[in-house]
């Protein structure tokens, strides 16, 4: 299928600047209506595709409630990745609705959706490389109109390190350090939930239970997390709810430790 | 005493209008560069942008020199300059709204918006010329010298004179005083970081919060203040003449690229470098080299290595040294 706003053939890149260039967004103009019950955060059969491509997701729910962690596993190209962007509203939603503390937001544009509270960190170019920590922070703010120092202040006390590398580019600074910024900046805007796309990918063991650990620290102030993970065994030890998708559908569904114990899940995901 | 002759017909000749082409270039490469960096193309219909906000203020200026309005001493087109900008902010949202918009939604490849900027120019430049033709515009009144090169060698006693025009002068402050509001802007307020964040990953942005379609308007906004400053500023200088901004295009992409495209701080390195090398390899040395070199060795030649004609030449050369040997430019660039 050509593209006719594609640039097919083309190799200069002097005269055109592709880099950090946003992916295609649905438009949305609609408003959210009360829709009362059901879980916290909910994609309810959601069937989605990107554009006018192929569906990805089919008749796929994944749900959080309040206080809990839940977790997204699966193979590659299982649509984990995909299912999380169609609760954010970055893709085009064919079928199913998406509810928010009592609202149905599925008509919401992504901006619309942050001001409603939610948070969400992207598994890739999840920061501002050319600009410093602080800035980062500054921007996960931006929505916010009153002082937001006491929230930046929480943030540095969750990651310390952040703090003496504030006014260094956050490119310049490690993967695990990146991931800490990229949670950090989506916790600016004071979420009601936080939405994250592999917080640990790319980053060593040792980072990886620290940024566990952190992020088992922000659930404990009461922010429910949906996380999707690669690191199956360890992320369903610490979620309250786990979610197994296959091809873009609902394979296993859960409580962390259900799931664990599920010959059928070990065998297929966690390597017997 | 020759050397002091040497000295000053080196900043008469050279130097003095160095500078002030250099601030010209350097305006229009930071409106080049602004675009690159934020919308992600290079916009070609830079330079008849210029000659649109130029064009709004001649108008306005014999407007108000019609009604006896000036500034005493300085140009009237000062005063009408604010009314140009606003022309040209209309007109650039206009254009967005109207073209630049239907290919943005659909994420068109940033080639795709060169091949679209390049039809804006041709549209832009028939209706420059169509409502004020394709003539010499003059529209410069008020005090022309400053320093005048009588006087200055009636006050030293020097062969040679130095005369600083009101124009360069205007130019030079104009330009010091946007650069450093620009860089204010971009760093410290949350708008321009919000520019910024825009620039450095459009998706994270949305996901913060930060409206595209503002960050867009602002971003034309700016640009077309930067463009219409540096066109009055130009005409001011030599002369309004609808055809010389679409040549200008040239020397302003090469300034942008040399300093980087995308950064800021590069596009006025650019200007000025693009600006002296155009001034010294077009300039005939003879009159320098003579108070400065024995009487037996003086030049028979000019010492012109090239004729003012082909003074795009160097541009063009440069960019071509550039975009071979060091693509990213002088200071670390976005492109390529």
């Amino acid at each position: 299928m050509s593209d006719p706003y594609g640039d097919r053939g083309n190799k200069d890149v002097s005269i055109g600047n592709p880099k950090g260039m946003g992916s295609e967004i649905p438009q949305r103009k609609g408003k959210s209506h009360p829709a009362p019950g059901g879980p916290f955060l909910i994609g309810d059969g959601m069937t989605a595709g990107y554009g006018n491509g192929p569906d990805i997701l089919h008749d796929c729910t994944i749900a959080v409630d309040r206080g809990e962690i839940a977790v997204i596993v699966g193979p590659n190209g299982a649509g984990k990745s995909t299912g999380m962007k169609a609760v954010f509203g970055m893709l085009d939603m064919r079928k199913g609705h998406v509810r928010l503390d009592g609202e149905d937001i599925t008509d919401l544009s992504p901006q619309d959706r942050v001001a409603k509270g939610m948070g969400f960190v992207p598994q890739t170019s999840n920061i501002f490389t050319s600009m410093t920590v602080e800035e980062n922070l500054e921007m996960g703010a931006f929505i916010r109109t009153d002082d937001f120092s006491d929230t930046m202040a929480q943030v540095y006390d969750l990651f310390p390190i952040l703090k003496d590398k504030r006014n260094q580019a956050a490119g310049e600074l490690s993967g695990g350090q990146r991931q800490q910024v990229a949670v950090g900046r989506a916790l600016m805007t004071q979420p009601k939930v936080l939405m994250l796309d592999e917080p640990t990918a790319g980053v060593s063991p040792i980072v990886m239970d620290e940024l566990f650990d952190r992020i088992i620290e922000v659930a404990r102030t009461g922010i429910p997390i949906l996380m999707v993970e690669q690191n199956a065994r360890q992320a369903l030890e610490i979620a309250d709810k786990g979610y197994v998708l296959v091809q873009g559908a609902n394979a296993y569904t859960g409580t962390g430790k259900e799931l664990l114990a599920d010959p059928e899940v070990r065998k297929s995901f966690l390597g017997g | 005493m020759d050397l002091l002759n040497a000295l000053v017909a080196f900043l008469n000749y050279v130097f003095v209008p160095g500078v002030a082409y250099g601030s010209q270039l350097a305006l229009g490469a930071l409106g080049v560069t602004l675009v690159y960096g934020i919308l992600r193309f290079s916009n070609f219909a830079h330079g008849d942008t210029m000659a649109m906000g130029a064009m709004a203020t001649v108008l306005m200026t014999w407007l108000f020199q019609s009604w006896g309005l000036t500034l005493g001493p300085l140009p009237t087109a000062l005063l009408a300059l604010p009314f140009g900008i606003a022309f040209a902010i209309g007109l650039l949202l206009f254009t967005d709204r109207a073209v630049y918009k239907f290919y943005r939604v659909k994420k068109a490849k940033p080639v795709i918006l060169v091949i679209v900027s390049l039809g804006v120019t041709f549209i832009y430049n028939g209706v420059t010329r169509f409502i004020i033709g394709a003539d010499d515009q003059s529209f410069f009144d008020g005090q022309r010298f400053i320093i005048s090169a009588r006087d200055f060698k009636a006050m030293t006693g020097l062969d040679e004179g130095l005369s600083f025009k009101t124009t360069q002068a205007i130019t030079i402050v104009t330009a010091i005083i946007v650069v450093i509001a620009l860089f204010w802007f971009l760093n410290k307020t949350r708008a321009g970081k919000s520019m910024r964040a825009y620039s450095d990953n459009e998706d994270l942005a949305l996901l913060s919060g930060i409206n595209p379609e503002r960050v867009v308007m602002i971003t034309w906004m700016i640009v077309a203040t930067l463009a219409t400053i540096a066109g009055v500023l130009y005409g001011l200088d030599k002369s309004f003449k609808p055809f010389t901004y679409f040549q200008l295009l040239l020397p302003i992409f090469a300034s942008a690229i040399v300093g980087g495209l995308g950064n800021p701080i590069g596009a006025i390195a650019g200007g000025f470098v693009i600006a002296f090398s155009e001034v010294t390899i077009t300039y005939a040395w003879k009159k320098i080299l003579v108070y400065l070199m024995p009487e037996n060795l003086e030049p028979s030649g000019l010492v012109q290595l090239l004729s003012t004609d082909y003074k795009f030449a160097v541009s063009f050369v440069i960019l071509l040294i550039v975009l071979l040997f060091k693509p990213t430019g002088l200071f670390k660039g976005q492109s390529v």
